[in-house]
This record gives structure tokens, C-alpha cells and sequence, in this order.
């Protein structure tokens, strides 16, 4: 089968600045693929280069086995894109922008405005349709990005950052949203955060400094990435004994002081928040903080260069 | 070609949404129509001039000068402003041609300084309620300054395209549209080689002309010409920071 989307050997430099080395992957039709990095990975360049905003310095693209440099106009009509921002124009009412989009994507005449009305609707836009851009939320405004990136039915939609900048619940719309997608759209979209790219994708693409550093299954990823447990502790006892009760502790691995209290890190086998609880009532330290930390890729990229 | 109308048709829902535009045409309209009511003045109190011909003359030039200052505040927000939204990396995701764009937008800010220069008509429509206005000159300097206003246009269009501030828009575009007018001003002081290189490319000898009342072909080739050649650096421009990666 054919690939949706195939990115084989891209490369794109910015001046002196190599923002994306050597990136290889390919999506499936259908599949719904998580982009994962850090800020200033190379994630919104390849995305950018896939949505054809500009093309890369080396490598090659295919859109549904098409080449945008010879057929630009046919390889955009197949992809929906939604930028980190969300850009739109504010003093455009929803529907009007979305209109316009609809005439840009060349759509006939007779069929934009039910497609703006499909949007409008798959989006859950309707209450604010008639109201112009620049007054409605960040959330409503990342809704009209989705909203414009849906418009004429895309084979193949690319979101970059969509729940960047949304309060909580906005996250779990926005999440709804692309789940709802499955299966009619291959969706290949970006995120920073591991957690939110596990509830939605099938297979996750994990970059870092302009290169693809692991692939696989979010579940697979999660655990090969989330080498170290990581808790925080904030107990009333002397520090430095504290530290030292910790430290000859087994299974812990590391223990930091810092002001919002203790880190501890140890292999993913160890119960740690038990372990480092048990230890502090055995000592008389009464405990006031103990949580444990979700593995974040951030800091996991840290801990890879750091190393 | 409906892609080029919608652009044009955004652009002038945005002009006609934004305070500017209107700012910018009561500030027009108000001098043109105090030029006219003083051109037609002096003209009434100095008297025994040919009064058709010669009023128009100045009236025309003062509209002239009345658009130089104009346009580039017209044009400075066409990608200028969509490229610091971000809107132009979306744009440039649809199925749309850089030709489609460039059209779009010159058609749309076009199409706004027509409607201003359209309204400045009422100045001889008044007039011929009271005296005899001979239509010739008049039709001959609006096309000038139809032309002229496109040529502005086309070069606003181009600064535009370089800059995501819109104030550094502006300033190229007064720029360079100072320098097509200022050109030919030392004359004297300029080699015999250098006049006839430059003599040519001056805006407004060339649109002096249609002020008297005369349209003369190779004036017209001229300011087509000048807009077509904008509106190419403005399609190159455009082109080449998509290549470079500068959005």
C-alpha cells in the first residue's frame, strides 16, 4: 500500500542552522501517527515541509505517493494543516473564514457551503459561527484551526501542537476531535508531552535534534523511554539525614535536593513513593508531600543529552 | 480565477472592517475636496483662464500627490500583516499558485483606491451643475490616475513582501515610490547619459500628460509595464523567502 505520508532523508537548513538533519518515516493511510519532541526538535520543519509551506534543502517527499515539486497543487488538495498557532484572520467571522478557505481549496460552488456547515458542526463551532475571530477564545480559535485544516474532506490531516495553549478540558475536546477521526483520516500530528501523544496515537515518531531517535507504539515507547521513576518528596526532618536515609535506600538511584523539596530517582521496578514513605515513618519524619512524576519527554530528552 | 476573486474579495472585507481604511479615506477625501474648493477659487477670482482644461490640471496633480501618500498605508498590511499572523504559511498550504496571491491582492487594494478615486468624481459632476464641464481631459486624467494609483499599488505590493512589519512595508514603499517622483528633479545637475536612463523612469512625467488631458500610448505601456514589473519582484520576492524558509 501506498504511504500517505513518506518524508525519506529530509533534510532543511535555515542559514547556518540545521534544523532538520536526516528524518525518515512513513505513515500509513488511516493510521493516526504522535510526533514527539522537544521544542526545537525539527517537529513544526518537517511539518511545515509536509504541508508544502516550503520545500526541504535535501531529501524527498511524497504526499499518497505524489511529489509536491512536481504536482504542489494536488499533493496540498490531499493534506489538511493545522500550524502551531492556529493562525486565522480576526476581523473575519468564523464562518466567513472558513468561506474563504473553502473558495482557496477550490471547492465547487455548490458544495462550500454545506462543507463549511459540516466543519462548522464536526468542530462544535455553531454557537460562535457568526462571530468574528479575534473575539473568541483560544480554545474556540484552535477549533477554527482544526475547523479550516478539516475543510473539503483532506485525505491527510497535519496538526502541529493542536492542544498547544488549551485549558484541560479544552485538551480532552481536542483530543476527542482527532480520535473521532480514526480510520477515515490519517492523522500525523505533533505534541511535547508523551502522555497526551499515548491517549491518541497508534504509533509515535519521537525526534530530537533534527533526527528520528526511536519509533514504535506508545505503550512500547513509554516504558523503553521511562527508564527512571521519578518522586517528590517534602517530609519535616533534617535534610541531610534525610538524604543520607534515602540514599541507602535500595533501588534508588539518585536524590536531589531542591527547594520545592526532594527528587528521587530509581529503576522502573521499584516502588519508590512506598519505599521512600515506609522510610520516613520508620524515621518519625512526618511526610508532607509525596507524588510521583509522570515521565515527560522533556526532561527525558535532558537526561539523554545529559548523559 | 475564483481563487483570485476570493482573495480579492477578503481583502476588501478586511479594508472595509478596519478603522484605518476608513481613517485614511475621510483624511483623502477631505483634501482632495479642500484642494478642489480652493483650485476652483482661484480660478473663479483670477479668472479669464481656460478654466475646464487648466482647473483639472491642478486638481489631477494635487490627487496625484494626494495618492502618493496614500497608497503605500493601503498596501503595507497586504502580506506584510499575513505573514506576522501566520496566515501566509497557511495560505501557501492550499491549493494555490504565488501568481494567485500576488493577483488577488493587487485586484483587491486596486479595487479600494478606485472607490476612492471614484468618489473624488463628484467634484466636476458638482461643478457641471453650475457651469459647462468638458468630459475629454477629465476621462484622460482619471485613467492617469488610474493607472498611476495601480503602478503605486504594484510597488506598495512588492515592499510588502519583504518585511513582516508593516511600518518597514511603508517606509520601502514611500521609498521607492519618492524616488520615481524626485528622479528627474536635478536635471541639470545630472550627465546627458544618466538623464536618459532615468528621464524615462520617472512616475510623474509620465502621468503629467493625462493631467493636460492627453493619453499618450507610451505612457500607458509605461505604467503597465511598471506595475507588471512590481507585481513579478513581489511574486519573486515572495518566492524566494519560501525557498530560504523565511515565512
Amino acid at each position: 500500500m501506498t504511504p500517505a505520508l513518506e518524508a525519506t532523508r529530509l533534510g532543511k537548513v535555515f542559514g547556518a542552522t540545521t534544523a532538520v538533519a536526516d528524518v525518515s518515516f512513513a505513515v500509513a493511510p488511516g493510521e493516526i501517527v504522535g510526533f514527539l519532541g522537544p521544542n526545537g526538535a525539527g517537529k513544526t520543519t518537517t511539518m511545515r515541509i509536509l504541508a508544502g509551506v516550503f520545500p526541504p534543502t535535501t531529501g524527498v517527499v511524497r504526499i499518497a505517493g505524489r511529489d509536491p515539486a512536481r504536482e504542489p497543487l494536488a499533493c496540498r488538495r490531499a493534506v489538511g494543516y493545522l500550524p502551531e498557532s492556529a493562525p486565522s484572520y480576526p476581523e473575519l467571522r468564523v464562518d466567513g473564514h472558513l468561506g474563504f478557505v473553502a473558495r482557496l481549496k477550490r471547492l465547487p460552488a455548490d458544495e462550500r457551503r454545506a462543507a463549511v456547515a459540516r466543519v462548522v458542526d464536526a468542530c462544535g463551532l455553531g454557537s460562535v459561527a457568526r462571530r468574528p475571530i479575534g473575539t473568541l477564545s483560544k480554545g474556540f480559535r484552535q477549533r477554527v484551526g482544526l475547523a479550516q485544516a478539516l475543510c473539503g474532506d483532506p485525505a491527510i490531516l497535519i496538526l502541529d501542537e493542536p492542544t498547544i495553549g488549551l485549558d484541560p478540558a479544552q485538551v480532552v475536546e481536542m483530543r476527542e476531535l482527532i480520535l473521532r477521526l480514526r480510520g477515515r483520516r490519517t492523522v500525523f500530528f505533533s505534541s511535547h508531552i508523551l502522555s497526551e501523544v499515548a491517549a491518541v496515537a497508534d504509533r509515535v515518531i519521537v525526534i530530537a535534534r533534527g533526527r528520528i531517535v526511536a519509533e514504535g507504539m506508545p505503550d512500547d515507547l513509554q516504558a523503553r523511554l521511562g527508564r527512571r521513576r521519578r518522586v517528590r518528596l517534602r517530609v519535616d526532618g533534617p535534610p541531610s539525614a534525610v538524604a543520607a536515609t534515602l540514599r541507602a535506600a535500595t533501588g534508588v538511584l539518585a536524590v536531589a535536593e531542591t527547594e520545592a523539596g526532594f527528587v528521587l530517582e530509581a529503576s522502573p521496578e521499584t516502588e519508590l513513593a512506598r519505599t521512600a514513605g515506609e522510610l520516613m515513618q520508620r524515621a518519625g519524619w512526618p511526610v508532607l508531600e509525596l507524588a510521583e512524576e509522570p515521565v515527560d519527554l522533556e526532561r527525558l530528552f535532558l537526561d539523554l543529552v545529559a548523559r | 480565477m475564483s481563487v483570485v476573486v476570493a482573495i480579492a474579495r477578503k481583502e476588501l472585507a478586511l479594508y472595509f472592517r478596519s478603522f484605518l481604511f476608513y481613517g485614511l479615506a475621510a483624511v483623502f477625501l477631505v483634501l482632495a475636496g479642500y484642494r478642489f474648493y480652493t483650485n476652483l477659487g482661484f480660478f473663479v477670482l483670477m479668472g479669464g483662464m481656460d478654466l475646464p482644461l487648466g482647473l483639472w490640471q491642478y486638481q489631477l496633480l494635487d490627487v496625484q500627490a494626494l495618492l502618493l501618500v496614500l497608497v503605500p498605508l493601503l498596501t503595507m498590511r497586504l502580506l506584510a500583516e499575513e505573514r506576522k499572523l501566520g496566515t501566509l504559511e497557511l495560505v501557501w498550504t492550499y491549493p494555490v499558485r504565488d501568481v494567485e496571491i500576488v493577483a488577488g491582492k493587487f485586484a483587491g487594494c486596486c479595487a479600494v483606491v478606485l472607490l476612492l478615486l471614484a468618489a473624488t468624481a463628484i467634484h466636476p459632476v458638482l461643478l457641471a451643475r453650475l457651469h459647462p464641464v468638458a468630459p475629454g481631459p477629465l476621462v484622460a486624467g482619471y485613467l492617469g490616475l488610474a493607472l498611476l494609483g495601480a503602478a503605486f499599488v504594484a510597488c506598495g505590493l512588492f515592499a510588502s513582501a519583504l518585511t513582516e512589519s508593516q511600518v518597514i512595508a511603508a517606509a520601502v514603499a514611500y521609498g521607492l515610490l519618492f524616488f520615481f517622483w524626485i528622479v528627474t528633479w536635478n536635471e541639470a545637475a545630472v550627465g546627458e547619459t544618466a538623464l536618459r536612463v532615468l528621464v524615462p523612469l520617472s512616475l510623474f512625467d509620465r502621468f503629467y500628460p493625462f493631467a493636460r488631458g492627453a493619453i499618450d500610448t507610451r505612457n500607458v505601456v509605461f505604467l503597465l509595464v511598471f506595475t507588471a514589473a512590481f507585481l513579478a519582484f513581489t511574486f519573486f520576492a515572495l518566492d524566494t523567502r519560501r525557498w530560504r524558509g523565511i515565512r
